[in-house]
């Protein structure tokens, strides 16, 4: 049997309709020059030194152990520096099933995380529950959890497909503003709401910290 | 034969014993059933002393346990069947924890699938799924609506608590609370979001200043219920579960699993494919040794290790990409053969592979093996007896690593492997240098099996003509295969349609983690990842 699978077109990688309709979203109402500049210059470093949180459930994750290693060799982007601690991650790679026991826990880890934090979900089982949805005790889906910026398909996904789906997580990010921070906050904010967790008050912490209508954009 | 015949006359004459699947199925009551096993372990004609697994079943009528037992030292094997009194609201069975040490881990796992109560098993709480949990999944009658059991939101609620259930003089039922750890320890949590629990396991640690005094084991937190999927679908549909278990030992599993139900239908495999389904396993047998090897040294600081195995091991997934498809998740093996033929190049990139093994090999010597760090960290650290290792069930390299014969491929020869000249690795020491030079040597014989095969691959068919939906007659089947990681067992019961009635993996990696308790006591904390690490667990293996 020949398998005719063939690689990704090279028009199809540079094609982004999502992050282009994101940055005509965000020019709509124009950018001021001194803080776009800075929120260029941010979104530089930031882009190219995402750290990812040391997370793995199952087979997907020995895949991002082989993204470490020499062949695949993620230090060429800056995304080498994994993690072991929520509080130093930029984004968290949920890599395999996650179950009802573990759905607290990743709830959690997430929230441990700092501002600004990204999910990728990686792999069949992170997206819906993959080959387990019919089982008694697998989340069908981790965005029931956590807000998700990336869905990585794949079963596990291949290390490069997991180089692409990083990749189109720090397009994300060059492209967001960093002060304010609107394309993403607010999301998270109506999130946080509809998803309470116990002694935990969402809502008053996020209006200290992040103003909900940014006076810095409007020109 | 006739001694089994004598001690079941002494002590249940009532107690049935019928062939099924070429070994002897002792069919007992729950009274006897403790006295009976007891006999069963001490005698010394019998001496069962290596509990594979215990298999619950439901037969909606009644409910029960089968117990796969073999004789290390005269290389038989039995299976008991007892079924369990009282209602289905409360079933009741007596517990072996005090014969074999691995039961007691094996009947927390029936207690969470089936609810079955063992009496006197000292620690009787749900392994897998949390306290609050309502149902017990494998039973026939289970609803998995999701209204019952919603993903939780909130912390799991925890218990410090365990329950004991015994009998009293009138032979009612009597629960006992007792608590996990004592009053003034000093308990830490590891896990199960920590590096160095390779996955999502979680230790509840009592420790006395750096020294550790007790580890409750916590398992669950990827409990994907596969056993409970398989019964849902047809025989073909079962198999790609298998490379989500334990995702080093793909090939390895699979092929275990095609040939219980290539043995019920009776199928008869071509050589060809026999000799292709070998060599996948030996090719993942060495990636998987490489990733261990790997993984572990990064756990004790040395991350450049990792890069030196991954070399080895990006070239087999290479290899077996070509011919797999993919890889990681193959789902080569199929009923009655393998799905494809072989790659073109195969046999080249053997070869290849072969030509540089032994320098790779040398180099991790080099490296890590004789280094003093390594040498101090590893020596003398986590030592496991061979009695110890047999009573909790470690098999695989770490249970060789204690001067236990227990390589499958040696013991109860399966496929071609009675054909192939390879030596067993055994070493005596039982620690956790032990068990990774296990594992390196294992490398070697891996490599002379493929040395032997790769230019006597024989022509001919791949697979044998197999109907589309396969349908095995009714039944009762065991088999055990070796792993990566040592023993895995499949029970398998049909109930003559195209699904399996029931199908329970006995995985190697189960009693790994029950025996990290026994090993870590009195040990100091940081040797924890060093006896974890060397005992090579895969946490989905595990829970399943």
């Amino acid at each position: 049997m020949e398998v005719t699978a063939q690689g990704m077109p090279y028009e199809a990688f540079k094609d982004n309709e999502y992050i282009e309709s994101l940055v005509k979203e965000l020019q709509e109402n124009g950018t001021n020059v001194v803080v776009g500049s800075l929120d260029k210059l941010i979104n530089w470093g930031r882009s190219n030194s995402l750290w990812p949180l040391t997370f793995a459930t199952s087979c997907c994750g020995i895949e991002f152990v082989s993204l470490g290693a020499a062949r695949y060799d993620m230090a060429r982007f800056g995304w080498e520096v994994a993690r072991s601690s929520p509080r130093q991650a930029d984004f968290i790679m949920v890599a395999g099933t996650i179950v009802h026991r573990m759905a607290p826990v990743l709830r959690r880890l997430y929230d441990q995380m700092a501002e600004p934090k990204y999910v990728i979900a990686t792999g069949a089982c992170a997206i819906s529950g993959g080959p387990f949805r019919d089982s008694y005790h697998v989340v069908k889906g981790v965005d029931q959890i956590i807000p998700v910026d990336v869905f990585l398909p794949g079963c596990p996904p291949r290390p490069e497909a997991m180089i692409y789906s990083i990749m189109q997580l720090s397009r994300k990010v060059k492209v967001e503003r960093f002060f304010g921070g609107v394309n993403r906050q607010q999301k998270q904010q109506e999130f946080l709401r509809e998803h309470p967790v116990e002694g935990v008050n969402d809502s008053a912490e996020f209006n200290t910290s992040a103003p909900e209508a940014p006076v810095t954009d409007k020109q | 034969m006739a001694t089994l015949n004598e001690i079941i006359a002494k002590i249940c004459p009532a107690a049935t014993v019928a062939e099924v699947d070429g070994a002897p199925m002792i069919s007992v009551d729950d009274a006897h059933w403790h006295e009976l096993a007891k006999a069963l372990r001490h005698d010394a004609n019998l001496e069962m002393d290596y509990l594979v697994t215990i298999a619950g079943f439901d037969h909606v009528e009644s409910m029960g346990c089968v117990y796969y037992m073999m004789s290390t030292r005269h290389n038989t094997n039995l299976g008991v069947t007892v079924l369990a009194t009282g209602d289905r609201e409360r079933p009741v069975l007596h517990s072996v924890s005090d014969i074999w040490a691995v039961a007691g881990l094996y009947e927390r796992e029936v207690y969470d699938f089936f609810g079955i109560i063992f009496l006197n098993n000292p620690d009787m709480r749900r392994l897998f799924l949390s306290i609050d949990w309502k149902g017990y999944p494998l039973r026939k009658d289970y609803d998995a609506s999701p209204n019952i059991n919603p993903v939780p939101r909130d912390n799991e609620r925890q218990s410090d608590f365990t329950t004991k259930w015994t009998k009293d003089a009138e032979g009612n039922l009597v629960s006992e609370q007792v608590e996990v750890f004592a009053p003034d320890d000093f308990v830490v949590n590891i896990g199960p979001q920590h590096p160095a629990t390779h996955g999502v396991l979680r230790f509840r640690t009592a420790v006395d200043g750096e020294t550790i005094k007790k580890i409750d084991v916590y398992m669950g937190y990827i409990h994907r219920g596969i056993e409970k999927l398989n019964e849902q679908q047809t025989y073909a549909q079962s198999l790609p579960f298998l490379d989500r278990m334990d995702y080093f030992s793909a090939l390895n599993y699979h092929h275990g699993v095609c040939m219980v139900y290539e043995r019920a239908a009776g199928i008869e495999v071509p050589r060809r494919a026999q000799v292709i389904r070998v060599m996948m396993d030996e090719l993942s047998r060495i990636a998987s040794h490489c990733l261990f090897m790997g993984t572990f040294c990064m756990d004790l600081g040395a991350t450049s290790m990792l890069f030196y195995t991954l070399r080895v091991r990006e070239q087999i997934l290479d290899i077996l990409e070509r011919t797999c498809g993919a890889r990681m998740s193959f789902n080569y093996d199929c009923i009655g053969g393998v799905m494809q033929d072989l790659d073109a190049n195969f046999q080249n990139d053997v070869k290849a592979l072969l030509k540089v093994l032994p320098a790779n090999i040398k180099e991790y010597k080099k490296v890590f093996v004789g280094n003093v760090i390594a040498r101090n960290r590893m020596e003398g650290v986590g030592v496991l007896s061979r009695e110890d290792a047999i009573s909790y069930g470690v098999t695989g390299p770490s249970g060789r690593a204690s001067g236990w014969a227990c390589d499958v491929r040696k013991w109860r020869p399966y496929s071609i492997y009675s054909d192939l000249d390879f030596d067993e690795v055994v070493l005596t020491e039982g620690d956790s240098m032990a068990r990774f030079k296990v594992r390196l040597a294992e490398i070697e014989q891996s490599a002379r099996i493929l040395e032997q095969l790769v230019d006597n691959i024989p022509e001919g068919d791949i697979q044998a003509k197999v109907p589309k939906v396969l349908k095995l007659p009714a039944g009762q089947w065991f088999q055990i295969v070796e792993g990566c990681r040592g023993v895995f067992g499949i029970h398998l019961e049909s109930d003559g349609g195209t699904k399996p009635a029931r199908l329970k993996y006995a995985t190697p990696s189960m009693p790994a983690a029950g025996v990290v308790d026994h090993l870590t006591r009195g040990e100091k904390i940081a040797d924890l990842i060093t006896i974890g690490g060397s005992l090579d667990y895969i946490v989905p293996d595990m829970d399943r």
